[in-house]
Order: C-alpha cells, then structure tokens, then sequence
C-alpha cells in the first residue's frame, strides 16, 4: 500500500484541479461530492499506510518514495520525494481526518456562498499542500508545502474579497508569513552549506557529525529555522496575522488556522529534532518565545468579545504551548498536543460556526447569551471541547498539556519558571474558554428580535462532524496517558524512533517515574486542575451569575482592559515602526532619489549640452556674408602668423 | 539542414519582412496574419534547434563559420549553447505572443509595426547566436532601430521622451563597447598577426593584461549593465515601459534586458575572468540595491505598468547577483531567472496590456473589484503574479532560491540581503493586486468590463503552462545548462585560484621589498657616513 504513499496528496490535488478547471460550470453536489470524497480517499489511504507501519518493527519504520528528481544543480541536488514515519504519520491521519470532516462541514456551512466552487477549489488545494508538508522527504520540498498552505490561507482568509478588511488581512498573512519564510530560507542555506544535502534523513544522520554541539553555526541554523515557524505558527513577534485571519469563513478558521497549517511551525521543528538538539542555546529561545506567547496570548484572549477572536488568540496560546514542549526537548509531548489540539480547537471553530450561523452572521458574544436551549447539539460539542482545552481529566487536552507542564519542569532543558507561566496560562485558558461559554450559551438573550426567530440548529451536515470530532476530544488523549498512571506512554512510543531526544527523555522520565519525583508530578498535576477548578468557578461568578461583577470589575481596570481589548497596541506599534517608515522611504526613493537625483542629473547633463549648443549655435547663422567675413578674417591671421615667422 | 538551421531561425522573420513591405498597407488583416504566421513558423523553427540540441555535448552546436570580410577577419560565425538556445526559444515564444497581442491594440501604422517587430525578432536572436564580435555589434545596434520605432510612433503620450531617453541610454553604452571590441581587434592584432573578431578564438587564445581587462570589462560591463538595468542606470526603463505599447513592454522585459545579463556571462565573464573577479563587490552590491531598491520604489507606484518596470529593475538585481555568485548554483539560478523574468514579466505586462485595451487607463485607484467582473483574468494575473514573487512548484522559485543559495555561499552576507527581496516582493505584488481585484467595484465604467476572450486565453495558457513547467520540473533545462555553465564556472575557478595566489606572492614580494628598501637605506646611509 505504501507504493501508492503519493496518492495521499495527489488526490486532493485531482480534486483542485477538476474543481478548479470547470468552476462555474458544476452543479454544487458534484463540487461537494469532488471536494470531500478526493479528501476522504486521501485519509482511508492514510489510515491503511499508518496500519502498514505499525506492522513493521519498531527501529525500521521509516518508508521513503522518491517520484522524481526536481532540482539538480551542481552539487544541490533536490527530489520530489516522500518520507512516511511514525511522525509524517500521525501529522496525514490529523491533516486528512480532520479536513475531512471540516469539508463536510463545509457543505452545509457554505451553502449560500455564490462563491461554493472556488472555495473547494481552495480548500482541495490546501489540503493537497498541507500533505505535502508533512510527507516532504526535504527541507525544499517541505518549503513547498509550506508556502502552498500559505497562499492558500491568503486565498482562503481573503475570500469575501469584496470586504477590504477580509482582504487585508489575507494580504497581512502572506506578508509576515515571509518575513518567517526569510529565515527558513536562510536556514536551508545553512543547511545545505554544512551538510551538503537537504534531505531530512541524511541531515539527521550526518548533523552530529558536521555540527559542534552547541556551536554558534548550529544555534544560528536552529534559530533560523524556527524564525520560520514563528511566523507560521503565529508566535512572537510574528502572531500577529492569525487574530485578523478570522476575516475568512470559519471552517477555514478551524483547517488552517487552528488544527492544521498554524501547526506546520511545530511539526517543522518537531522533524528537525536532530538540529534543535545539538543547541541548547536555540531550544532555550524556542522554549521562551513558546511559553511567552502562550501567557501573552491568553491575557488577551480574556478580554475579547469576538467569538472567533477569542478562540484565535487562544489558537496563538496553545500553540506556544506546543513550543515550550519543543524548546524542553520533549519534542513528541508537542506532537501530541497538537494531534488534541486538531480535535478540540477545530471543534471550538466549528462549534463557533454553528454559532454564528444561527445568529445569521452575529459574532459578537455581546450580543448573544441563552442559546443552549436553541443549539443543544452545538453547545454540548462545544461544552466537551471547552472541558477538554481547559484541561479537564480525563479529556484529551488534560493529558497533553499536562505531559508539556511537567516536562517543562522536569526535563533537562525545562525550568521552573517555565512550569509556573505555563501554569497561569493553564488558569486564564480555563478562564476565557467558560467565559466564551457562558457569554454565548447562558444567560440572558441578548440578540434582538430579527434575529432570535432565526436562530436554529445547523443541519446534520455540520453537527456529525461536530459530534465526531467531540468524541475524539474526549478519547484523544488516551493514546499519551503517562507513565505515573502505570502506563507506557503509547504515543511517546510511538515516535519514539523519529526523536533523536525521546530516547534521552524517557529515560529520564522513567528515572524520574522511578525516583521520588513522582510525587512532585502528582502535585503539580494536581495543582493545575485545583487552578482549573477555581478559574471555571470565577468564569461562573462573573460571567453568569453576577454579571454586574464583571462589568465593575472592567471599570475599576478600565486601563488595563482597554489595553486588552487593543492587543497591546502592537498592530498600531508595527504600523508605526515598520510599515509606514517603509511606504516613506520608498516614496523617497521614487520622487526624489529616481527623480531628482538620477534623471536630474542627466536632464542637467542634457541641458548644460543644450545650451553649450545654443551658443554655438550663433556661429552658425546662416548669413554668406557673416561666414565670408569670417573666412576672410581667419586668412588674415593665418597670412599673417606665416609673415611674423 | 543542422548546418542552416541558425540561419534559418535567425533570417525567417525577414522573409517576412519582405512579405509585409510587398502587401498594400491597408490590408490590415492580411499584415497580421502574416506576421502572425511567419513568426508562429520562427517559433516552431527554434524548437526543432531544440529537439536538434544535444544537451550532452560541450562547447557550442550547430555552428556555422563562414568568413566574411576577410582582410578584417570578420566572418559569418553563428553558434549555440544552452545558454543562448533557452533564450532563442524565450524569444521566439514572446515575439509571437506579442504579435498576437497586439492584434486589436495596434490600429494605426499597422505594416511598419508588425516589420518593426520582426525585424526586432531577427536583432534578438541574431545577438544569441552571434559568435563574431563584429556581428554581434551589429545585430545590438540593429535590435535598437525597431525598438526606438515601436516606443517612438506607437507609444503613449511621453513616447518621444521615452524613446530619445532608450536610444540616448543604449547608445551610450554600445559606444564604449565599440570601443572595447576595437581595442581587443587590436590586441589580438598583436598577439596573432591577424586580425580576427572570433569570440571563440580571442577567448580561447588572447591573453590580456590585467590592466587591459579591468578598462576592457568597464566598457563592455558599462553597456551591458545599462541594458540589464543595473542601479543607478536604470531610469530609462520606467519611462520606455510606460510609453511603450503592450507588445513593446513585453520584447523590452521579456528579451532586451536579457541583452544585458547574457552580454555578461558570454563575453565579460569569460573574456575578462580576472577583472571579474575585482568588480565581482561592487557589481554584487549594486545588485542588491537593484534588488531592494527596485523592489520599494516598485510598491509605492500609482500605474501597474511602472510598478512591473520597478520590479524588473529587482527581479534583474537578482539576476546579476546569481551570475555574479561565480558557482554552479548561482549561475544556472541565473539563467533559469532570465527565463522566468521573461515569463512572468512578459505575461504581467500581456496582462496589464488587456485591462488597458478596455478601460484605457493603467492607474491603479481606477480599478477595484475586477475579480469580480472578470474572474478568468483575475485568476491568470494571480497565477502570473505567484510566478513573480517566486512562490513554490512556480517558475520564479527555482531560480531565486539557485541564486540565494549561490549568494549566500559566495558572501553570507549577499544572501542575507538578497533574501529580504523576497519578503518586498510579496508586498507590492500583493498590495497592487489587492487594490486592482479586492474590494467592491466603485468605479461604474468597471461594472460592464468584459473577461478574457478566446484570443487572450490563447496568449495566457501557454505562460502558464510554462510557469508550471519549469516550476516542476525543471530538470531538461538544467541539463541543457549543465556543460555551458560548467565551463564558466571552471573559468572563474581558475581566475579565482590564480587571484589567491597572486594575493600570496603579493604578500611575499611585500615583504621582500621591506627587507630590500631597508637594506638600500642601510646603504645609503652608510654612505653619506663616509
């Protein structure tokens, strides 16, 4: 079956092109039909391969398809190759399952759309590029994918483009996006240098050879990279696209801009452990901008009253999250919080879209309240996946954000301080997310009229695919139950041979299982979901029963809220600093550099000519009687010069 | 016939320059069709060149020496590379698009547009495939002639300034290089006893002092670097491209400046290996300028025409700055990029020549929403766009990342600046498209625009096709590079290696000559004692 490993891009692929080619001209069930089913071939050939390499022995799952040779120049030599391992793995069952069920959702959510074709067509390519990502067999083919799934996020974020908000925003992705693109490129090139090859396994190989442990080439490769997944996975300085993303429509919300591109930055650094590895230096910056963004983040998430707001800024949170797992060295706790993380915050945007579906395009939560008893089916998904991110045991989210906790603690690269931010953010994440709750679901009805006789519960098209992705909100996270529960981690197992580190990790994990930390795990295990507890109980207080609290609350810090409210200003600081300098200087250079400068100069050389020109021009009159003057003057002299001699 | 074929890609379009001067000047349809056909025929003649082309062999094919004007030695000589077949065919294709663009737009003076335009066609490659000095002068100064007409009579409101500025430009430089081809005729004169214009034999043969190449390489790169246009001499391309007619924007980006790049890696590069090596800084410099310059003065431009002028001036930075990487990879990303610079710009002006046949303005506060009235034409200009800004599985890819790779390994630091022109790109291309396509259509004359009709499709598919082509798979054309630029890249081995050591011994005799000045002081102070 895994002959056949380049069917799972290329068929999405088929999809973007039937869809893309005749659009205007099907029938909406067929483009549906091609949408979905080219998706839903992809995720049964993904399941079947993922079967196939967990019957392989441990140590050689690793099957790599090369289709052709794509780049040959001198000694850089780049294919069109795939690579299936347990990590690409589990990243094609995440990609392709859950894009399936968000495509079928899409169906009935983009029903209306005049645009319905295009956005299949969008949506088949992203999926195509996403695939291609995760299975790339090299850094360039990787690069791909990559800038694939980010012009697609530009199409797709973009899509009412008629909206000038929609399409700057679409405009602002892809811009920041390379500014991220600048350092992964530039860390290819320092690959390629060094190595000699950009292909993942050979790199892996050789890197311990040619790299000096903990050497400024390596650190600076690493921290280029991961400048890279910074602007992909939205993180300091570079998160500020993902918020304005929520312009396109909110399935593409919950593909791209939450449980899967926004993620490619992980999973990035994930597949070049073997780099990261060789630097504490770099997984300590990754470590930092991961755990500082993922409290940032949150604080934010606290005061915003747009649904879908809420819900990116939590997307940015998270992924930090991710990262502090990435920058302790725990590189497969990050991988599996992502895989969660694909379940529950997917089913949030999807949750969301039901939302605002049924108040006829309402987002903000300010105007909703009261609607369990409208949506029962979307609010109890809903109610799951809020348990589940705020770190509820046994849900899926309390297993994997606590593996990032204590690693982040306990491994050789964490710290305490990184557990106590972690720690807070797993208390605000709490907060915002039954604040989200219980502004839209409880309460009272705080819509008008027009809009309440709307409100109805969204077809089956869109609940299945909530109701199965809650399902795996809730037994995702049994896969990675840790070992103090006299367990092995399967998951952890799982990528196991992919993580130059994990070895290292696990070992120190089952020392530390075996030592007498295993009390400390338990405590703070325990701590965080005491913090949770108490979190959902100031949510309740403030946001159902004594709504009033919150609102003097909010005037008391009225300072502190505005600055919330305005995400710290930093857009209007960007837009001070860089954008705006920038436009000036270039129209410096235009109207006075090209101008005034260059063509002054040679407009000035053209005239000094010209009127050098003009008075030689007198000489030149015309007149037989002036030149015959002149004739007869000049053989004078000369007569005369001859005669002097 | 592998004997004629040069000859025959290269002199077809005056068999129907003849054709046109013979048919009566208003029988418009006929005038075009038979340019139409004649340079169709040109284009299926340099692909046959193609499939006849051994990309296996070195050195140059098909070549054909015919001595000429003997007592100067000039001789018929016509050969090619993979370097100059890439460019012959790049030619063919955009002329003949050209030809079919300008079907409705060209209204006036129709018989002398379509011979200057394949009169043009013959200059171009003609200059490809020159391998005599004398006739590669010729067939430069002859490509100016049409060109000067095409911007001159059918250009738009500033077309005389326009066209005085091109010619003033061009002619500068030739002149220089005139100068130099002079001077090396002599040189050789000297060196053989005969006098000879053979590029081939004088850069096989001719040695030249050091001194001799660094004035040598500033006239001939002074020529070349006009045509290019390298910062600061550039600001005669704004002005051409705005005036010029659609089909006139697309020979002048999609060929002419590759006059320029493909002047440097044929007779500069090779001819002159150690005064390449002492300009390589400045010329990497300047390219980076180009680059970043060309790429902000690009963003803040109100006409789309001159913002896809501005980005040529930095998609030809990049250019320069891949070839002047002196390593395979830079190189061969160079060339590959002329290629594309000749796609995706030819297109972009194809694209902007269409709006303008309609709505007869190119200003970009005149447009918004055309996405929404002409989806076909929305989706070519972002296919053609993505092409621009070098997004992956796209053409411009694979040559901007050869060439900062290349950058990056000759200095870090030109690979480093190099790669922020990425970041630029992305933001003028975006931002002009946005306020061209996005938003609400406010203006009402866009309201009743038409999309793309059948003819346009025609002109569009085959750069898509390409921009797919050689975004994918782009094998064929490295393996038709691969000898030539092996060759150049050996070339500038030596004279880098050779350079190193000239910097030991230059050490070395520093060091002597100390000890020797010191010794002569000793003397002479002892002299002066006694």
């Amino acid at each position: 079956m895994s002959d056949y490993l380049f069917l799972i891009p290329l068929f999405p692929l088929i999809g973007f092109i039937t869809n893309g080619l005749l659009i205007g001209r099907l029938p909406k069930p067929v483009i549906s039909f091609v949408g979905c089913s080219t998706v839903f071939l992809s995720f049964a050939l993904s399941v079947m391969v993922f079967f196939e390499l967990k019957a392989m022995p441990a140590g050689l799952r690793v099957i790599e398809q090369v289709l052709f040779t794509w780049i040959p120049s001198g000694s850089f030599h780049v294919n069109i190759g795939l690579l299936l391992d347990p990590l690409s793995a589990v990243m094609i069952l995440v990609v392709s399952g859950v894009g399936f069920l968000i495509h079928v959702y899409s169906v009935g959510y983009m029903h209306n759309d005049p645009g319905y074709g295009r956005y299949f067509t969008y949506l088949n390519l992203f999926t195509f590029a996403m695939l291609t990502l995760v299975l790339a067999d090299n850094f360039l083919l990787m690069f791909v994918g990559w800038e694939g799934v980010g012009l697609c996020s530009y199409l797709l974020i973009g899509f009412w483009f008629e909206k000038k908000s929609a399409s700057d925003a679409g405009k602002k992705a892809f811009i920041v996006n390379r500014i991220g693109d600048f350092g992964f490129l530039l860390g290819m090139f320092l690959v390629f240098w060094t190595v000699g090859s950009l292909d993942f396994l050979t790199v892996s190989e050789k890197a311990p050879e040619v790299f000096t442990y903990g050497g400024a080439l390596i650190t600076t490769t690493c921290i280029l990279l991961f400048v890279g997944a910074v602007g992909k996975s939205a993180q300091i300085p570079l998160y500020v696209w993902l918020p304005d993303a929520m312009e396109g429509p909110t399935p593409v919300s919950a593909l791209i801009h939450a449980a899967t591109m926004v993620t490619a930055g992980v999973y990035m650094v994930a597949r070049t452990n073997a780099l990261f590895i060789l630097t504490p230096d770099a997984l300590l910056v990754v470590a930092i901008i991961g755990v500082v963004t993922a409290f940032f983040a949150a604080t934010i998430g606290l005061a915003q009253n747009d649904i879908k707001r809420v819900l990116a800024y939590s997307t940015v949170s998270q992924l930090g999250y991710m990262f502090l797992a990435c920058g302790v060295a725990s590189f497969a706790a990050g991988i599996f919080h992502l895989m969660t993380h694909a379940f529950f915050k997917a089913l949030l945007f999807l949750g969301a879209g039901s939302v605002i579906h049924a108040m006829s395009d309402e987002q903000d939560m300010r105007n909703m309240g009261g609607l369990k008893k409208y949506l029962p089916i979307t609010f109890s998904t809903m109610f799951i996946a809020t348990l589940a991110i705020a770190g509820i045991p046994p849900l899926s989210g309390f297993f994997s954000k606590d593996e990032i906790l204590w690693k982040s603690f306990s491994s050789d690269f964490g710290h305490p301080l990184f557990w106590i931010l972690g720690f807070v953010t797993a208390g605000l994440t709490a907060f915002y997310m039954f604040r989200l709750v219980f502004m839209t679901f409880y309460g009272k009805e705080r819509m008008d009229d027009k809009t309440r006789t709307h409100i109805h519960e969204s077809p089956k098209t869109m609940t299945i695919p909530l109701i199965i992705l809650a399902v795996f909100s809730v037994i995702g996270g049994f896969v990675g139950i840790p070992h103090i529960f006299g367990v092995t981690n399967q998951f952890e197992h799982w990528l196991e041979p992919v993580m130059a580190t994990s070895a290292g990790a696990a070992e120190s994990h089952v020392l530390a299982a075996g030592g007498g930390d295993t009390g400390m795990e338990w405590t703070l295990m325990l701590l965080s979901v005491v913090l949770v507890a108490v979190s959902i109980y100031f949510a309740h207080l403030l946001y159902k029963k004594r709504t009033e609290l919150a609102t003097s609350l909010r005037e008391r810090f009225s300072g502190l809220h505005r600055t919330l409210l305005n995400k710290y200003y930093v857009d209007e600081f960007y837009g001070a600093v860089v954008v705006r300098p920038v436009v000036y200087l270039s129209l410096f250079l235009w109207k006075v550099f090209d101008v005034v400068v260059i063509d002054g100069f040679l407009n000035g050389l053209a005239s000094r000519y010209h009127e050098v020109s003009e008075f030689l021009r007198f000489g030149q009159t015309g007149r037989v009687r002036t030149y015959a003057t002149v004739f007869i003057f000049g053989v004078v002299l000369v007569v005369a010069y001859m005669l002097m001699d | 016939m592998e004997k004629e074929i040069l000859t025959l890609v290269t002199f077809f379009p005056l068999v129907g320059v003849v054709l046109l001067t013979i048919l009566p000047r208003d029988r418009h349809d006929s005038i075009k069709g038979f340019a139409l056909i004649i340079s169709f025929v040109t284009f299926l003649f340099s692909t046959w060149l193609y499939y006849m082309f051994d990309p296996l062999g070195n050195g140059m094919q098909m070549e054909v020496n015919i001595p000429w004007i003997t007592s100067l030695g000039i001789s018929y000589h016509m050969g090619v590379d993979g370097i100059s077949l890439l460019l012959i065919m790049l030619t063919t294709i955009l002329t003949f698009l050209s030809i079919l663009a300008s079907w409705n737009s060209i209204k006036t003076g129709v018989k002398g547009y379509y011979i200057s335009m394949l009169l043009l066609e013959t200059g171009m490659i003609g200059v490809f495939c020159a391998l005599d000095l004398f006739m590669f002068y010729v067939f430069w100064e002859v490509m100016l002639v049409p060109m000067y007409f095409i911007i001159g009579l059918w250009g738009g409101p500033r077309k005389i300034y326009a066209a005085i500025k091109f010619v003033l430009f061009t002619m500068f430089g030739s002149l220089l290089m005139l100068v130099g081809i002079i001077y090396i005729l002599f040189e050789y004169q000297k060196y053989s006893g005969v006098f000879s214009f053979d590029m081939l034999k004088i850069i096989g043969e001719l040695p030249l002092s050091y001194q001799a190449q660094l004035w040598l390489f500033g006239a001939f790169a002074l020529a070349f670097a006009i045509k290019v246009p390298l910062f600061p001499f550039h600001t005669w391309l704004p002005d051409a491209h705005v005036q010029a007619p659609t089909a006139g924007s697309v020979i002048l980006a999609g060929v002419l400046l590759k006059m320029g790049t493909y002047g440097f890696i044929r007779i500069c590069l090779p001819l002159f290996p150690d005064a390449t090596i002492t300009y390589l800084p400045y010329i990497c410099i300047l390219s980076l300028i180009a680059i970043i310059y060309g790429a902000l003065v690009a963003m803040v431009q109100r006409d789309v025409k001159s913002l896809v002028a501005f980005s040529s001036v930095s998609h030809m930075g990049f250019v320069m700055l891949g070839m002047f990487a002196l390593n395979t990879q830079g190189i061969q990303g160079s060339i590959i990029q002329m290629i594309n610079h000749g796609i995706s710009t030819g297109g972009l002006f194809l694209l902007v020549g269409m709006l303008y046949e309609r709505r007869h303005t190119r200003l970009i506060e005149d447009f918004g929403g055309i996405a929404r009235v002409m989806p076909a034409y929305a989706a070519f200009f972002m296919i053609i766009t993505l092409s621009s800004i070098g997004l992956p599985f796209t053409n411009g890819f694979v040559g901007e990342f050869l060439i900062l790779l290349g950058a990056f390994h000759k200095n870090n630091v030109y690979g480093i600046i190099g790669a922020t022109g990425v970041v630029f790109a992305a933001c003028y291309m975006l931002w002009m498209y946005q306020r061209v396509f996005f938003g609400k259509v406010t203006n009402d004359e866009n309201k009743k625009l038409l999309d793309l009709s059948w003819r346009e499709k025609v002109i569009l598919v085959p750069l898509v096709l390409l921009v797919f082509w050689i975004g994918v798979y782009p094998k064929p054309l490295f393996e038709i590079l691969k000898p030539s630029v092996n060759l150049v890249v050996e070339q500038m081995e030596r004279a880098e290696a050779v350079r190193l050591d000239d910097d030991y011994r230059v050490e070395e005799k520093l060091t002597t000559v100390e000890v020797g000045n010191n010794e002569l002081s000793f003397d002479t102070e002892e002299q002066s004692d006694e």
